[in-house]
């Protein structure tokens, strides 16, 4: 593309990018375009989408408002970004429920076109924010861009509907051009998903053009900025989600266990994507149920465990609330299942687009009875893919269900995945009953292993008929028994099963200082802001160490020493202090907690802020 | 694998029954085993699942593999197990307050979907092992631990959910009727679909004599009425009887004085408004036609399940986990 003059370019170690505008401009789609780019190009990146609940909230109205925002950075991130310094605003509705989150100074890209009486109305400003100081601490660019995206795709014949949708890859070329990104992988993109509407196609490839070349060309911009390249661990690298990871995971472990994967599930936001991603790996051998509601998704499970599947089922908190009468059934028949939590906020319906990590408790301690379930949580996106086959090998080498916790914000953003070597994952291996194990007489399906583990003998073994249910069951025999020593015998013998797994789990490494003045604690997807915020502190020489808790039943065997290490701890989640509770509680421990419960993640800075007050002794 | 012909004998388990002295429950259990027999079925690929009530017992006595689950959610476990396995004979074992009440959702949907598993209700219209509640089937008015002024619910009508769940094999037996209920048992066995079986059962400490219209020898032949495919409804204990089809209002005729057989409704297990027409001849108004209502085999889910899995596998291949994984834009960094 050539420039007339040439524009200087500034080098910067990272940058904060959001697209905004109303659910129907496309700004999914343009953050997920620059994603790929950015990461193909070479950067390190992690993105937060941020979409509203509604489908089609009406035009204009902050409901409506979507967002997608992308930390790309020539170091290694772990984070989306705390603020912003590149906002792009489709409307008057995107600009007003977006600015606060831009940095003094930062830049401003506004399509002037939406700002109309009606639209501003719509939006509730009182006043036009493009006249006055409103905007006066940034860096504004008022571009027509629903005009010029007229203009440009013109030669395409196109309806004027169709023609202004086409203003997403506007706006995306115009940020490719600010942030020196090449284009083809979008150009790539356009070609091979509109390829059978060459018009499209070719609409929004001039879109696309007409945007990078107003910014090298108009006087407007001043200076284009240049994120190089991180330094990455050498491999391959994609892009994925943590819905999408999680499904390919789930994928691995039935093949790396050699039996079909079973995955019933009902709809529900933020989990459905795991679903729509099994059901399109049937040639996976992969039986994904939709089941007529929560309860039916985790007893078809449970049947299919029984039966020898690798059975799974997935929800969110609400789903998993009705679900816990099953999850029961599944402890107390000890069978292998899966029960992926894809958290929300809540309680009741809450916020069903935003994470939260407000369901530990309801997974550990949320089911009558004492009914205890190893529970593992993932810590980014791509981890997702490790934790679904690590929950699986335990779920059945122990005979448990197990649950995954994920979160809204891990399912739906995305970062650069180094994919890992498939031939060297370790194989799940299971060993079914096949002979009866009871020389005196009826096999035993409650005779344990050395793990505590009861055998998995499946319907069709000649030999080991047996029968198997919610009742207290004898021990060894599980015959139904209301014997009370025997009840409370059988208890213990489960807890210790779950127990054992912290053997197979191992300890948890500490970051940074092994010691020393501060323990930071992270569970889940606070991972990304505490471990760069500890990071950063382990630079400054700071007396910091992070702790993250992969598995969260059972704790790590080694847990007690590595808390007493430190002066104090400080246990950072998004809830109101769940795990602060349990460790406060198993540990007696005077842990502090950093809280949050507003449906979206702690930035970094929160995190640091809170460690210097403790690090002073403020707090 | 029984090397010589099975008995009832090898069906039952070493548990000790629990069923109240009496309780219709025996005699279904004892029929199943002689059925099991019969139809020289394999203990270990036979898997009876239920969900909770008296009936809900059942799988803990049959030798076969088994799965006692939880209240109203035996079609879901049921519906998992078929899929993951779809060459196991899978038995659903529920009832009134379980299957019709609870887990009312679970059963349409189970019906509707066609899995390949015979599912019995125990129809007792009352809740056993709660002790003594009324029930989804209750008769209105009737008087119970919770409803002392008597209930107010008109009852549902399991064979017309059933059949408005789009079942395709329908049926109904009494309990005391070894003989019938064995053929019935074995229609539904040898059906491929969901074959949805309502059983007349007594629980004799609760709501004793529910049945008895159905049940007394001295006046079940005039209130019941066994209905055979192709064959006229007669029914009476001097065979006098019979079920005419006025427009779409069936009346009861007497034969002779110019109404002969002819006249008769001829049951056709194909129709389904046929069937539906049959589950609403109740008593005292009608005999109550006990038999299959309704036959007509359609595409089993989990084998469609199994199809489409081959059609992904034919047309896409075996799926190769490295090129999943390694799907979407991939880069490399050195
Ligand atoms: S309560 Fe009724 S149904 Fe239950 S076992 Fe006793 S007699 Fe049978």
């Amino acid at each position: 593309m050539p420039a007339a003059t040439p524009k200087p370019t500034e080098s910067v170690t990272s940058a904060t990018v959001r697209f905004a505008g109303d659910s129907g401009d496309g700004m999914q789609l343009a953050g997920t375009q620059f994603t790929h780019t950015s990461a193909i190009f070479g950067n390190d990146v992690s993105t937060l989408p941020d979409f509203p609940a509604e489908i089609r909230a009406p035009a204009g109205t902050l409901a409506g408002v979507s967002g997608f925002q992308i930390n790309f950075s020539s170091r290694d991130i772990h984070t989306p970004g705390d603020r912003v310094d590149a906002l792009i605003a489709m409307n008057p509705a995107a600009l007003k429920s977006n600015l606060a989150d831009l940095v003094e100074g930062g830049i401003l890209i506004i399509n002037v076109d939406e700002f109309t009486e009606a639209n501003l109305k719509r939006a509730k400003w009182d006043h036009n924010p493009l006249e006055g100081d409103t905007l006066h601490a940034y860096r504004v660019y008022e571009v027509p861009i629903t005009r010029h995206t007229m203009e440009a795709v013109k030669p395409t014949g196109l309806g004027a509907k169709e023609a202004s949708r086409c203003k997403n890859f506007y706006a995306l070329g115009m940020v490719f051009w600010l942030y020196d990104r090449p284009l083809d992988t979008t150009l790539g993109w356009i070609d091979k998903k509109f390829s059978r509407r060459e018009e499209i196609a070719e609409a929004n490839t001039l879109a696309l053009r007409a945007g990078y070349s107003f910014g090298d060309t108009a006087e407007m911009f001043s200076v284009q900025y240049a994120v190089t390249r991180a330094t990455l661990p050498a491999g391959t690298y994609r892009n994925v989600t943590g819905n999408q990871a999680l499904a390919m995971g789930l994928v691995a472990a039935a093949r790396l266990s050699d039996r079909p994967l079973f995955y019933g599930s009902y709809p529900i936001t933020p989990a459905s994507d795991i679903l729509h991603e099994l059901s399109s790996y049937k040639h996976f051998d992969v039986r994904t149920f939709q089941a007529e509601d929560e309860i039916a998704a985790v007893c078809s499970a449970i049947g299919a465990g029984f039966g020898g599947a690798l059975a799974a089922t997935g929800s969110s908190g609400p789903g998993i609330a009705l679900k816990q009468e099953a999850i029961g059934l599944g402890v107390m028949t000890e069978l292998p299942l899966l029960i992926i939590d894809v958290q929300r906020a809540g309680p009741s319906t809450g916020m069903p687009t935003k994470p939260e990590q407000t369901d530990l408790w309801q997974v550990l301690l949320g089911r009558n009875g004492e009914c205890p379930l190893p529970v593992v949580a993932a810590q980014s996106p791509g981890d997702c893919f490790r934790t679904a086959i690590e929950a699986a090998r335990v779920a059945m080498q122990y005979m448990t269900p197990v649950v995954i916790l994920s979160d809204g914000f891990l399912a739906n953003s995305s970062e650069p995945w180094k994919i890992p070597d498939v031939d060297g994952l370790e194989k799940i291996e299971i060993r079914h009953a096949v002979e009866n194990n009871n020389p005196d007489g009826n096999f035993l399906p409650y005779l344990r292993n050395e793990r505590g583990s009861r055998p998995w003998a499946l319907p069709g073994t000649p030999g080991l008929e047996h029968r198997i249910g919610g009742l207290s069951k004898d021990d060894r025999t599980g015959n139904v028994s209301y014997d009370p020593l025997n009840h409370e015998k059988m208890i213990h013998l489960r807890a210790g099963k779950v127990a054992n797994v912290a053997d197979s789990v191992g300890p948890q490494p500490v970051f940074g200082e092994p010691h020393g003045k501060l323990l930071v604690i992270s569970w889940g997807g606070t991972y990304g802001p505490v471990r760069t915020a500890v990071a950063d502190a382990v630079d400054a020489g700071k007396s910091v160490g992070h702790l993250h808790l992969r598995w969260l039943n059972p704790l790590p065997s080694d847990l007690t020493e590595v808390l007493d290490s430190f002066e104090r701890v400080l246990i950072c989640e998004m809830n109101s202090g769940q795990l602060q509770l349990l460790i406060r509680g198993r540990y007696c421990l005077d842990a502090a907690g950093l809280h949050k419960v507003q449906g979206r993640p702690f930035t970094v800075a929160e995190v640091a802020e809170r460690m210097d007050a403790m690090l002073e002794g403020q707090a | 694998m029984t090397a010589v012909a099975p008995t009832a004998k090898d069906f039952k388990s070493d548990q000790e029954i629990r069923w109240c002295p009496g309780c219709g429950d025996y005699a279904i259990l004892k029929q199943m085993q002689k059925v099991m027999a019969d139809l020289k079925a394999e203990r270990h690929n036979t898997v009876f699942v239920s969900g909770i009530g008296c009936s809900s017992r059942f799988p803990y006595y049959m030798n076969t593999y088994g799965f006692h689950t939880i209240h109203g959610r035996g079609p879901a476990v049921a519906t998992g197990l078929k899929v993951a396995r779809p060459e196991l004979d899978v038995w659903l074992i529920t009832g009134d307050g379980d299957g019709l009440s609870i887990g009312a959702g679970h059963l349409v949907h189970t019906m509707r979907r066609n899995v390949d598993i015979n599912i019995l209700l125990f129809n007792n219209r009352i809740y056993g092992l709660t002790k003594g509640q009324y029930s989804p089937t209750s008769e209105v008015g009737k008087k119970t631990k919770s409803t002392p002024m008597g209930s107010l619910d008109t009852p549902i009508n399991p064979l017309q959910v059933a059949l408005a769940s789009e079942a395709a094999f329908v049926g109904r037996c009494i309990d005391v009727d070894g003989k019938h209920q064995q053929e019935m048992l074995k229609r539904a066995a040898a059906f491929r679909g969901t074959a949805f079986l309502e059983i007349y059962q007594d629980c004799n400490v609760y709501n004793h004599m529910a049945w008895e219209y159905a049940t007394d020898r001295k006046i079940k032949a005039e209130n019941i009425v066994v209905i055979e495919h192709g064959q006229p409804l007669i029914f009476g204990a001097e065979r006098n009887k019979g079920i005419h089809l006025d427009g779409l209002k069936p009346r009861i005729v007497e034969l002779g004085n110019g109404v002969g057989v002819d006249d008769l409704l001829v049951h056709d297990e194909t129709d389904a408004t046929l069937a539906y027409l049959l589950t609403q001849l109740r008593y005292p108004d009608f005999p109550e036609p006990v038999g299959v209502f309704h036959a007509v085999e359609r595409p089993c889910y989990e084998k469609a399940v199994a199809e489409q899995i081959a059609a992904a596998r034919e047309k896409k291949g075996e799926g190769d986990l490295k090129a999943l994984i390694h799907g979407g834009d991939t880069w490399i960094v050195e």
